[in-house]
């Protein structure tokens, strides 16, 4: 037998979450091959992403001025976005390795 | 030079052979052994100039060739196991293995700026080289698909490098 008070507290409980705002997502990228997949992704501020590399060989995600991620052979490495805009990023290494993150 | 002319030249021959002659083709084992035989040559190069070299980009270039061509011919090798051939010595290798041997020699009686000039200079080329042939012979030659898919993600990478060598070379201008 459920008591009115905890009706109550589940439906306080209810209403907290549908007015809290968005929360974070994660989005994957894999790198197969020495290429970025997606190629271009579209994320929010305070959103994560994590690049999956498959390949047996290092890689970077890397912006000029800006963000330079190391990711290892068979590894993975993220980046919280902090602010908005296009970034097209490219691997140090391999320069030909090129994608686009796409920040709102 | 005359190093790099002699491994163009090889490389044209093979080029050269394969479009004039179907009977000229290049086998599995055979490619196997080139593609290995190739990374071993700028793991070598790659060494060399660890050595020489006290230019930081240089240095860090290097290293990143050693660490990927080494990834990627440990990755051959274990292609080869798995599909139990054997990599085939043959005059291409050969002749490649002759031509960066000549290019070393060269490279060790340069220092300094000219060293890295020369080293970096030749990576361009020779990364140039084996990206002709890879796409031209090496992986429409090959049979196994295994083994032309490792080709391929070979070429991306030679490509990469060669776009990187580009780019150290620039800014040592």
């Amino acid at each position: 037998m459920v008591s009115k008070r905890s009706l109550c507290v589940l439906c306080g409980l209810t209403l907290i979450l549908a007015g809290s705002p968005a929360r974070a997502e994660t989005i994957r990228v894999t790198i197969e091959k020495l290429v970025f997949s997606p190629a271009e992704i579209s994320v929010a501020v305070g959103d994560v992403v994590e690049w999956q590399n498959n390949d047996v060989m290092a890689h970077t995600a890397t912006v000029k001025g800006d963000f330079d991620i190391a990711i290892p052979p068979g590894g993975t490495a993220a980046l919280t976005v902090t602010k908005a805009g296009t970034f097209d990023y490219f691997c140090r290494f391999h320069p030909n390795m090129k994608a686009r993150l796409q920040v709102w | 030079m005359y190093a790099r002319l002699t491994s163009a030249l090889a490389l044209a021959c093979l080029i050269n052979g394969a479009a004039l002659a179907a009977d000229n083709k290049v086998t599995d084992p055979q490619i196997a052994h080139i593609a290995y035989t190739a990374g071993v040559i700028d793991i070598e190069a790659a060494k060399q100039a660890l050595q020489m070299s006290k230019d930081k980009e240089v240095l860090a270039f290097a290293n990143d060739m050693l660490r990927d061509h080494e990834a990627v011919n440990k990755q051959a090798l274990d292609l080869v196991k798995k599909l139990n051939v054997t990599p085939e010595d043959n005059d291409t290798s050969r002749a490649l293995a002759k031509a960066a041997a000549e290019e070393r020699d060269r490279l060790a009686k340069l220092s300094g700026a000219d060293f890295d000039k020369a080293y970096v200079a030749n990576e361009v080329a020779y990364h140039k080289q084996v990206n002709g042939a890879l796409e031209t012979l090496l992986i429409p030659s090959a049979k196994n698909a295994d083994l032309k898919d490792l080709l391929e993600t070979g070429l991306k990478l030679f490509q990469g490098h060669q776009q990187h060598a580009e780019h150290v070379a620039a800014m040592m201008k």
